[in-house]
């Protein structure tokens, strides 16, 4: 039955090319650069380009940019460029500096970040990200952000879900807050010399697209609700993940893949949209109206030990439930690894002794975080100096103490893996649209490990895309970015516009949270930490359903020439819905285990993910049908010659 | 329990505002502020009238998007919070809670309970950078800087940039944020070659967006990162330090250049 469904849901396209140089992947980023062609100084003003996003990639990639000399037009939805969800990553970054001696190296950061992504990345992109990398932590101290320093005044680091070595660079637990106000204050910099024009709270509502090329940006005033297009060179897009399609997710309120969805609808691939990661330490839901999954970081899992009770349904308070009557189930199963085992593989192990009864809370969705150990080993005040403010917002949030009662933890929605899909250069299907950070699908693969993210962001931003767009760039010398009133740019603001009246027109009974908790609760239970093909062929089903009772039933209060908050989200959850759709298709048509997308069937005997290289070792790319009917999805084939392809273990090592 | 909310309704920046009550009657004392807020517009949305606008994102007290006055404390009544963490345990059952926007003469209301504070932003782009360019920075291991020095910058660099802190202000002063920052960036070894000209730069942007300090101390009061009041000493101590080095040290002393925006500043 899935056989034909999915012949109907989707056709095989071709293969694409991820450009790699052939040849060594070590030093294929050396020589990709080498081959770049370069504008000269004198010439960089008469380029400009677009950049959408302000959060660690899209705020790097304006500011250093700028510094080089284009013209950048910056856009956020938010008021200013600080609010971008880049602050709320709490871990740290990773660099493979080996300043210590405990075996770090670029390879060994590779090899970790591939496997760890389980053989679904592009291996080249991993050594980038490695050796970039060194450079980051040099950069971002300089421009501001207080690491974390030893007594002796060395940069400090600690070791973080995943993997064995110490090379997680942070700020207490503010890491990305404190990387994102120094890029921010970078991307000031330049606005206060003019290189950057920064539009706040607008935005992007499509992409201007001429055969194949992109052109531009039509984007929304959200203050006076004026649409209107931006023409540039090149389009960078750094708008980050789409986790927060599974509604309640630990994703900002306001964070959307609408940007990126809508560039799809015009053309660019769609890679790997089922590679969602479910971050094992976030705070269960415990009620209706709970707006988020809030994000406890995995650095605690440092020191903190994850337990369950023995019996199922254990209702008795934690602290009274004696040491043999607890189940420390990961370092149980993972002797190796323990509780630092990376997030997917927690996460599934999280979810089975939930689903087993042993879960603990009021709805017996959680496990224990129990910081009772350390705080014996260390004192309480080592405890605070490394994670108080975690805690604090812990004990804001639940009214528990976690220095006195363990904490709850659950899997959430969290990351996503998948993105639009780029080439080496980190350039769509479109040419001159490029993409940055968790908009892109590069280097994750299957599941990220902790500290890559902000890694990944800043590299991109402040190191890859500095010098991969000018080399789009160059070729563009002596052109001008489409006239305002070229028909293609009316063309595109008149779509938009249809689009924003449409939804105004709709004028059902229910607000847009109801169709996004809905179709946030169906994908949790369909398409989640567990995936079955019927279950994703019926979630497909019913996600149809749900678009057309919204296209029928929506109701958007207020007019579009205003500041109006309802219609923002019904244009972001109209797009979420589709995304959803193409998620469960992508789910459905990989028919493996790899990584975060567990499907079911596919396992070995003691339950862990079990990959098919033989059919599955490739990137799948999306396109969009631009009539209605299947899904064509292309593939990027994946070779490792510096990382051998093998089963993942935390088991032995 | 029950609340009667009196909310403040503005729809746009040059209408006049007045509030606007609402009855709650199904609140639990687990829930937060800005959950009800969003139960009450989930209401007004299904009945087809215009939900109250406010702003928040991360909703864990980081981004610093929330900030909304409640009984006329900014952010409400837990000190040290910001709006998106106040829970409804902390008001007594049956009262009465008036929600406002910020309330700042620097903060322009652009709709209901939201306010422009790109003032603040303004005072970071006057100078609250350091000038290094991608690439150009040495060995972040080089520099040492010692645990504790890096441990105070931290604490003035924790600030997320809400705008309680003017809002909080009898005098709608700056000079926590403004601090904030200046001792933040003083205190690590990058940028020290233009600690003057920032001191002088964001003071005088301060100034010009900003009422002056006198020392009420609200602002740290209601700082949800809990920044020092010790920040107004250190924007007082930078900018007497700029002001007496410019007459011993020639290379400090080139004027700032006024702000300018848009292309072609260079």
């Amino acid at each position: 039955m899935t056989g034909l469904l999915l012949d109907e849901l989707r056709v095989v396209g071709s293969n694409v090319d991820g450009g790699v140089p052939d040849g060594d992947p070590v030093t294929a980023w050396d020589r990709r650069k080498m081959s770049y062609r370069l504008v000269s100084p004198l010439n960089r003003r008469k380029f400009t380009v677009i950049v959408v996003g302000c959060g660690l990639a899209g705020a790097g990639c304006a500011a250093a940019l700028g510094e080089l000399g284009y013209n950048v037009e910056c856009f956020t939805f938010h008021d200013s460029p600080r609010r971008a969800h880049s602050i709320a990553a709490q871990g740290g970054i990773n660099s493979p500096r080996a300043r210590k001696v405990d075996n770090d190296s670029v390879l060994r950061f590779v090899k970790d970040t591939v496997e760890g992504g389980d053989f679904r990345s592009r291996e080249a992109d991993c050594f980038r990200l490695g050796e970039e990398s060194l450079r980051v932590i040099d950069h971002m101290n300089a421009i501001g952000a207080p690491f974390a320093r030893e007594y002796g005044g060395q940069l400090a680091t600690r070791s973080f879900g995943g993997v064995q070595v110490s090379r997680t660079y942070y700020t207490r637990g503010q890491t990305g807050q404190q990387l994102e106000i120094a890029a921010t204050q970078a991307l000031h910099r330049q606005i206060s010399r003019g290189t950057v024009r920064l539009h706040s709270r607008h935005e992007m509502l499509d992409l201007i697209v001429t055969d194949g090329v992109a052109r531009g940006i039509v984007a929304r005033d959200i203050v006076t609700g004026q649409i209107g297009p931006f023409t540039a060179h090149a389009v960078v897009l750094a708008t980050g993940g789409y986790a927060n399609v599974y509604g309640k997710s630990t994703n900002a309120m306001n964070s959307n893949a609408t940007a990126a969805f809508r560039t799809h609808r015009r053309g660019a691939y769609f890679a790997l949209p089922c590679f969602i990661q479910f971050h094992p330490t976030t705070l269960p839901i415990s009620s209706p109206w709970q707006s988020k999954r809030m994000l406890m970081s995995e650095s605690l899992r440092n020191d903190a030990r994850i337990w369950v009770p023995k019996k199922k349904g254990d209702d008795r308070p934690p602290n009274d439930i004696p040491e043999d009557e607890r189940d420390y189930f990961l370092e149980r199963r993972y002797p190796a690894f323990g509780n630092l085992v990376p997030r997917d593989v927690a996460s599934r192990a999280n979810a089975l002794e939930i689903k087993d009864g042993h879960g603990v809370g009021p709805l017996h969705n959680g496990v224990y975080l129990d910081l009772r150990d350390p705080i014996a080993r260390l004192g309480v005040d080592v405890i605070n100096e490394r994670y108080g403010n975690l805690l604090e917002m812990y004990q804001v949030n639940t009214g528990e103490d976690p220095r006195q009662v363990p904490m709850r933890i659950g899997p959430g929605a969290h990351f996503s893996m998948g993105g639009l899909w780029t080439d080496f250069d980190a350039m769509s299907n479109l040419a001159g649209l490029f993409v940055g950070g968790e908009a892109s699908w590069a280097y994750h693969g299957a599941n990220r490990l902790g500290a890559n993210s902000l890694l990944s962001a800043c590299v991109d931003g402040w190191f890859t895309l500095p010098v991969t767009v000018p080399n789009y760039l160059e070729s563009l010398l002596g052109t001008e970015p489409l006239a305002i009133d070229d028909p293609a740019v009316t063309d595109t603001v008149n779509h938009v516009q249809a689009g924003v009246a449409h939804l105004l027109d709709i004028g059902g009974t229910r607000p847009a949270d109801h169709f996004h908790r809905q179709l946030g609760d169906l994908l949790y239970d369909q398409c989640g930490v567990n995936r079955r093909a019927d279950e994703l062929a019926d979630a497909i089903d019913r996600i149809r359903k749900l678009r057309k009772e919204f296209d029928d039933d929506l109701r958007v209060t207020g007019t579009g020439a205003q500041l109006n908050q309802e219609l923002e989200k019904a244009g972001r959850v109209s797009d979420f819905i589709d995304l959803g759709e193409l998620m469960c298709i992508d789910a459905l048509d990989r028919d493996e285990s790899c990584g975060a997308h567990f499907r079911v069937e596919h396992q070995t005997p003691d339950g862990e993910a079990q990959r098919d290289d033989a059919n599955w070792c490739f990137v799948s790319a999306w396109e969009r049908p631009t009539e209605p009917g299947p899904y064509i999805r292309h593939a990027e084939p994946l070779t490792f010659t510096a990382v051998p392809p093998a089963t993942r273990n935390y088991k032995t090592r | 329990m029950k609340l009667t909310l009196k909310i403040w309704r503005q729809p746009t920046t040059d209408t006049r505002g007045k509030f606007e009550t609402h009855e709650v009657t199904d609140a639990k004392p687990e829930m937060k502020l800005l959950e009800l807020l969003d139960q009450v517009n989930d209401t007004l949305v299904t009945q087809g009238e215009e939900p109250i606008a406010f702003e928040s994102d991360c909703r864990e007290g980081i981004c610093g998007t929330c900030g909304i006055t409640v009984d006329g404390r900014p952010h409400g009544p837990v000190p040290n919070t910001t709006t998106c963490g106040q829970h409804l345990r902390d008001f007594k059952d049956g009262a009465t809670v008036r929600l406002e926007p910020f309330r700042s003469a620097a903060f322009p209301v652009i709709r209901d309970l939201i306010v422009d504070r790109s003032a603040l932003d303004r005072v970071i782009e006057a100078g609250g950078f350091v000038s290094v360019d991608a690439g150009t920075a040495p060995d972040a291991d080089s520099v040492q800087i010692p645990q504790h020095v890096a441990e105070v910058a931290l604490d003035f660099a924790a600030c997320i940039g809400c705008g309680a802190c003017v809002a909080a202000c009898p005098n709608g002063s700056g000079s926590l944020f403004t601090g904030a920052k200046l001792a933040h960036l003083s205190l690590l070894p990058h940028g020290q070659q233009e600690r003057g000209r920032r001191a002088r730069s964001m003071g005088t942007q301060a100034d010009a967006e900003f009422g002056h300090c006198t020392l009420f101390g609200e602002c740290a009061r209601v700082c949800p990162a809990e920044i020092p009041i010790t920040a107004v000493a250190a924007l007082n101590h930078e900018r007497l330090r700029a002001w007496t080095k410019r007459y011993r040290m020639p290379d400090d002393t080139k004027r700032v250049k006024p702000l300018t925006r848009g292309h072609g500043a260079e």
